[in-house]
């Protein structure tokens, strides 16, 4: 756990970077800080290790507060993923990723090939353990970053914008990796972000800032959507929020989800014109998993591939709200394709229902 | 040219070159180590930066011949003592060296010093691990310029007839000879060449993970 009491961080020059701040990072927690560039969340976060000396007030680390602790080596129990990566030039990236075990005394070898592990967990080839930084693009310096800081393995990670300066796609990628990787190890993390949808994506808490280095408010990513504490927490959230929310609100057993008759590649124009519903009609493979939607009218002889629109996107049924209603909305037919956890299809639903279950129950669980 | 007076001399020659490497390289490698930490502090401080540059661009503006006469009354040694020069020299390159290396150290990216600090590197473990090993670059270049200096500057001790390649330069214009005068200047050019050589040797060897330029 770390925890701010009263934290607050005037600079030399009178800015108040920081104000009377309080905050609960729990154990084993992805807590987000977010807000508008200059709110003080480098400055929070580069205070828990002491980078910055906070003026008043105290940081707890697992209740112990850290102004008494020797500054270095307060830092190697944590791992502080640095914005824009900041590898060392001068070293390898496998020696980057061993600089903190080698620093807390392993033996370099040891080091070395713990390093090599985490190289290829962050979705790097091993082949890139003897480059050196410049030779790896932005987002791959980034990954070494994060593996850096875990090499250590630490209770308490710091990480300082990780995912910026890499492209949308990329972005999406380390996120998702980067969830999975956290499911595994949990730890207790703070990260800095001022991307919002970063922040409601990833975060099992967020802590919204306002400029001048107030905390706003400290709630759950759905709770942030759904009950904004205030105007400048609702504008920041952003005006689709209320749609955003539906990707906090699981679907299970909410929406009723319609059978749907199917065909095989291979049909003739005739079957497929029998099944079909309305103007299309749905092509699975022989394991029942969806492969697209074909137009009847449009086949001569018997159904190809070339006859597939492959422009819905199936939901799963564990999944949310808001991935079920997108399912419906992308599918030529109107109705969205629904699978369970192996692929295979369940049936049908129509936007029409799926706002139906949304209307239905104003308080759905939002638990994620 | 005269070559048989060169193969007579050779012996001499060998001599007055051992001389000169000395009183070039023991300075520079002198100068080198007293600059580390001066630079080191020029670095750390905005105050004291301004100081020792300044200190040391007038240091490096002071006539050597005047240093080599006036060093004697200093250090109380005698004018012919060949330690006036390794001490005269060992100034210029320190005068030279300390913006140099506070210089190398500014060149650190501020993300990579930082990041040292995170990791829980402490203060001497950066600057031995991080800092110095990424401003090698530039503390060479400048050591090859205080290098090349240096073998020059040596010639000058000629003056004060402490035996050195400019020795011959003192011989050839007393005998109106010009052999050993062209020797003497060949092997001063060589000299700076073959030891500015070693210096980008040197670097290249402690630098493996510098981006190789491609000549377009
Ligand atoms: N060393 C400093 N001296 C004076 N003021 C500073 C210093 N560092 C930061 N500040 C000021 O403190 C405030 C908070 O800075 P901080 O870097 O914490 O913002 P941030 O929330 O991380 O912003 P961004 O999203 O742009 O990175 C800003 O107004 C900034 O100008
Ligand atoms: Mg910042």
């Amino acid at each position: 756990m770390i925890k701010f009491e009263n934290v607050t961080k005037a600079y030399p020059d009178g800015t108040v970077a920081v104000d009377g701040l309080n905050l609960e990072a729990p154990t084993g927690k992805l807590t987000i800080l977010v807000g508008p560039s200059g709110c003080g969340k480098t400055t929070s976060l580069r205070m828990i290790n002491r980078l910055i000396e906070p003026t008043s007030g105290t940081i707890y680390l697992d209740d112990q507060p850290t102004s008494g602790m020797d500054a270095a080596l307060l830092r190697r129990r944590i791992g502080y993923v640095i914005q824009h990566a900041g590898l060392f030039p001068h070293k390898t990236i496998v020696d980057n990723v061993a600089t903190m075990p080698v620093l807390l005394g392993e033996s370099r070898q040891k080091a070395r090939i713990k390093a090599l592990e985490l190289i290829e967990r962050v979705g790097l080839p091993a082949s890139f353990a003897k480059r050196y930084p410049w030779q790896l693009s932005g987002g791959q310096q980034q990954r070494v970053g994060v593996a850096r800081a875990l090499a250590s393995d630490p209770a308490f990670m710091l990480m300082d914008e990780p995912f910026s300066a890499v492209d949308p796609v990329v972005r999406g990628q380390l996120q998702d990796e980067f969830l999975r990787l956290q499911r595994e190890i949990g730890k207790t993390i703070i990260m800095v972000t001022h991307d919002i949808d970063e922040a409601l994506k990833l975060g099992d808490q967020v802590a919204v800032m306002r400029v001048g280095g107030k905390l706003a408010q400290m709630a759950s990513p759905s709770e942030l959507l759904t009950s904004p504490a205030d105007e400048f927490v609702a504008d920041f959230v952003g005006r689709d929020r209320g749609y955003r929310s539906l990707g906090f609100t699981k679907t299970a057993g909410a929406v009723a989800i319609g059978e749907e008759a199917v065909i095989q590649l291979g049909a003739s124009a005739d079957e497929a014109r029998a099944k079909a519903s309305g103007a299309w009609v749905l092509v699975v493979d022989g394991s029942r998993k969806p492969l697209g939607w074909a137009q009847p009218e449009l086949v001569r002889g018997e159904v190809t591939r070339e006859h597939l629109n492959l422009s819905g996107i199936p939901a799963v049924v564990s999944g949310t709200m808001r991935q079920l209603l997108d399912a419906a909305l992308s599918s030529p037919s109107r109705r969205g394709v629904v699978v369970d956890e192996n692929g295979e299809l369940i049936g049908t639903v129509t936007a029409t229902d799926v706002v139906k279950a949304i209307e239905a129950e104003p308080h759905l669980e939002t638990a994620r | 040219m005269n070559f048989e007076w060169l193969g007579r001399q050779s012996d001499n020659i060998v001599f007055l070159l051992g001389w000169h490497v000395l009183l070039a390289v023991i300075p520079l490698i002198l100068g080198l180590l007293i600059a580390l930490p001066l630079g080191w502090w020029a670095h750390r401080s905005r105050r004291i930066y301004p100081l020792l540059v300044g200190v040391a661009g007038l240091l490096y503006t002071v006539p050597s011949l005047a240093l080599f006469v006036l060093l004697p009354l200093v250090l109380g040694t005698k004018i012919l003592d060949p330690l006036n020069i390794v001490a005269a020299l060992t100034i210029y390159t320190v005068a030279l060296l300390v913006r140099v290396v506070a210089d190398a150290l500014e060149s650190v990216p501020e993300d990579t010093v930082q990041a040292a600090k995170a990791m829980g590197y402490r203060g001497y473990q950066s600057l031995l691990k991080v800092e110095l090993p990424v401003g090698v670059p530039v503390i060479s270049a400048g050591l090859r310029v205080a290098a090349v200096s240096n073998v020059s500057l040596v010639s000058v001790a000629a003056l004060l007839g402490i035996p050195q390649l400019g020795s011959l330069f003192t011989q050839g214009f007393q005998l109106r000879f010009f052999t050993p005068i062209i020797a003497g200047i060949v092997l001063c050019v060589v000299l700076a060449m073959i030891l500015d050589g070693l210096i980008i040797l040197l670097n290249r060897w402690l630098t493996p993970w510098t981006p190789k330029v491609v000549a377009s």
